[in-house]
């Protein structure tokens, strides 16, 4: 029997070897940290700290703004410099906290649970909430929304995405090869809270070491499994993943709750972990930093707040002038204009690149190759959908399911006439979704 | 550093595969075919190809001058409608009309319509198409190892045995580059292999012409026919070369199947109740003007989508 997967997807070159041997080392942050009010997806966390206040590492200085919310803490001991919008990686101007750092660390007490196992359902959500736990893989939803589905007795699979299948990454990599018990740790928090489910860890089989470590650690876990996956991009993909699992195939009209699945991802249960076990906020995570154009590509255990200059700094600056850098991977990540920019909850690496691959062909004509067609893991003609979006034919686009798309941009990948296939559908989706919000 | 990146919209990194390169590996997999063709009918053959080719070339790149368009004989597309063209060609037809048939094929069919991409119809076959037309003498007419005679489907319509062992190997009267089945099948594994081709429209196309010609070809189970009407005529060289073309096939993958079974049943059609003893060609071009309704019936369900409207049935 061949290793579960998806129908569709590409192979990239992984480039992980440029860091995927560096142990995590922490990184303290110095001078100014900037906590953007919205880091997740859901209203914005409102400031409860004033300019001027002194605030402690691990204390809260946003509350969340909702249900669908979650709160901010401070990454620092410090002085609240200034509340105002500043511009955040993917180009928005968000309301942030900015706060000097003292440069003392001075941590506030946490509220550590003696036995994690007596706690009960809504303690652990209230806890997960506290922290300010939202997907740490890039989508930013709330982890607590996400563990709080209408029937927690129908889900069966929670799975922890440890595919990693953007080239270049190897923050969760590091995180499983390192720390795998607090993983293990945080999935047996999450199986508390669904009693009929089993917890199954979804690794990629390029990381044989990762599937050996996890093997063994749930060998005495009953309710746990390790899951070998093809490495294929997107197989982290929330759907491809559930489907690679479970067998079972949702759209995009469906929760992962609706196939009975939850999925979080490494650093999100590690964190769930930290909450619920130490009463430790949502202040650090592991980043990778790498790229032909940096010096010693490495793994940190960042400050969330500190910026992404710091962190080339410390992997020793650029070895080459850098077209392009990118915030996350290659495939799904966003071009940065500026380092000076914060880190967030939801951002896993720092990319440099010498040559900027995206930029460097001509556009040519469609030949109808289908090589789209064969890459989209959603099943979707993507030249076609390309083509009605530039005609702006809503309707086709629809038809031709252009709103299931996950926006994995294989499809722009294998293109040999270099079109910018991801782009107009993307951006179109953008469009058909405004539209539908006017009219309801 | 230099303060000014690069910012586009993900992703960030392209595949090796450009069009190009796919164009390259469509030449680099009709040499066998054509290496045979010139040893089968000498040196005329090699000209032929050389003049086709140019003839495309040329062609693209006075009509891009014309209309102030930029260059595209780079991506090699018109290399490869050239050499297909002259591939289904006899080889004692006159140069100026091989030239000719060049000209058809890029200006008329290619580049009035949009040039790469946009042409509804096989630049190569319909020059074939339109040079059977005007001049049906010298492209009916093939001559093997110096003799004018007929080729072996038109043996075989006659009632007359053929030679299927010769027939594989390409020892026969026809057109330069259909007679040899192996050295097509040479070439079409490279574009399997390489990933340029599948199997959908090829596979699906033999089968059912095979299929047809079983059921109602009044030979029964006469496998040395059905051999016979497999390796003769160009079907291979349509099948794995013609009928694949990109731009003239549909995208989707099951209307790629139900493509494949239409130009099979086509060319069974034209071969046995036509006049003509081949088929392959007109096959071809009628399948390529059903391409836009064939894609029309056949969008493929998202993924997801399948699942959730069994779950409606059952409801």
């Amino acid at each position: 029997m061949g290793l579960k997967t998806f129908k569709g997807g590409v192979h990239p070159k992984d480039g992980k070897d440029l860091s995927k041997a560096k142990p995590i080392k922490e990184l303290l942050p110095e001078g100014e940290l900037v906590f953007p009010l919205s880091q997740h997806i859901g209203a914005p966390a409102s400031p409860i700290v004033a300019v001027g206040d002194k605030v402690l590492k691990g204390q809260k200085i946003a509350e969340a703004g909702g249900f669908v919310s979650s709160p901010v803490y401070s990454s620092v001991s410090g002085e609240v410099k200034a509340i105002e919008p500043r511009r955040v990686a993917v180009g928005d101007m968000v309301n942030s906290i900015i706060i000097e750092s003292d440069g003392n660390f001075t941590e506030v007490e946490y509220d550590e649970a003696d036995d994690v196992t007596k706690l009960s359902r809504e303690e652990i959500i209230d806890r997960i909430k506290e922290a300010g736990i939202v997907g740490m893989g890039g989508a930013g939803f709330p982890t607590h929304v996400k563990l709080s589905p209408k029937e927690p007795d129908k889900i069966d699979y929670i799975i922890a995405n440890c595919a990693e299948c953007e080239p270049y990454l190897t923050s969760d990599y590091r995180r499983m090869v390192e720390e795998p018990e607090k993983l293990v740790e945080g999935m047996k928090i999450i199986l508390q809270l669904f009693p009929n489910a089993k917890g199954v860890f979804g690794v990629e089989d390029n990381k044989p070491d990762c599937i050996e470590k996890l093997s063994a650690l749930v060998s005495a876990e009953p309710r746990m499994e390790v899951c070998p996956l093809m490495t294929k991009y997107p197989q982290g993909g929330e759907r491809q993943l559930i489907y690679a699992v479970t067998g079972r195939s949702i759209n995009s009209r469906m929760l992962p709750a609706d196939a009975g699945c939850i999925v979080d991802n490494v650093e999100t249960m590690v964190a769930v972990y930290n909450a619920v076990k130490f009463g430790r906020p949502l202040i650090n995570r592991i980043f990778t930093v790498t790229g032909d154009a940096v010096c010693e590509p490495r793994n940190f255990y960042i400050s969330i707040g500190c910026s992404y200059r710091q962190l080339l700094d410390a992997a020793g600056g650029l070895v080459a002038p850098a077209q392009k850098m990118i915030a996350g991977g290659p495939m799904m990540g966003f071009a940065l204009f500026s380092l000076d920019v914060p880190t967030t909850k939801t951002t896993s690496a720092l990319l440099c690149m010498t040559k900027d691959e995206a930029s460097l062909y001509e556009t040519t004509a469609c030949i109808n190759c289908g090589r789209c067609v064969e890459a989209c893991p959603e099943n979707l003609v993507p030249s076609r959908l390309a083509d009605y979006a530039e005609h702006k034919d809503m309707a086709t686009f629809e038809k031709w399911y252009g709103l299931e798309c996950v926006e994995c941009g294989s499809c722009s990948f294998v293109c040999p006439a270099r079109r910018p296939l991801a782009q107009s559908v993307k951006t179109m989706k953008k469009q058909v979704l405004a539209e539908k919000r006017k009219k309801a | 550093m230099s303060d000014l990146l690069n910012v586009t919209s993900s992703p960030h990194v392209r595949d090796k595969w450009d069009t190009q390169k796919i164009m390259g590996l469509v030449v680099i997999s009709l040499l066998p075919a054509s290496i045979f063709g010139i040893c089968n009918f000498g040196v005329r053959a090699l000209i032929m190809i050389l003049v086709t080719i140019a003839s495309c070339v040329a062609s693209e790149w006075i009509y891009e001058k014309i209309v102030h368009k930029k260059s595209t004989i780079s991506d090699l597309s018109a290399v490869v409608t050239g050499l297909l063209l002259a591939l289904n060609l006899p080889h004692t037809l006159p140069y100026w009309m091989a030239a000719l048939g060049g000209v058809f094929a890029i200006v008329v069919v290619k580049m009035l319509f949009g040039g790469l991409g946009q042409n509804f119809m096989n630049p190569a076959l319909g020059a074939r198409c339109f040079l059977l037309i005007s001049f049906t003498g010298p492209m009916t007419s093939f001559a093997f190892d110096g003799t004018t005679g007929p080729t072996p489907l038109a043996l075989l319509k006659s009632g007359f045995p053929v030679n299927t062992m010769d027939m594989l190997l390409g020892r026969t009267a026809g057109t330069i580059g259909e007679t040899s089945v192996i050295a097509l099948i040479i070439g079409a594994v490279i574009l399997i292999l390489t990933g340029v081709i599948d199997l959908r429209i090829p596979g699906s196309y033999i089968i059912s012409f095979a299929v047809f010609v079983l059921l109602f070809g009044g030979h029964g189970m006469d496998m040395n026919y059905l051999v016979a009407q497999l390796c003769g005529g160009g079907l291979m060289l349509g099948a794995f070369f013609m009928a694949t073309d990109y731009v003239t096939s549909p995208i989707t993958p099951s209307g790629k199947i139900i493509y494949g079974i239409i130009l099979g049943v086509l060319t069974g059609i034209f071969r046995i109740f036509g006049a003509s003893a081949e088929g392959v060609s007109y096959a071809i071009i009628f399948g390529n003007l059903l391409v836009p309704l064939i894609e029309r019936v056949t969008v493929p369900r998202a993924f997801g989508i399948a699942r959730e409207k069994k779950e409606a049935d059952h409801e």
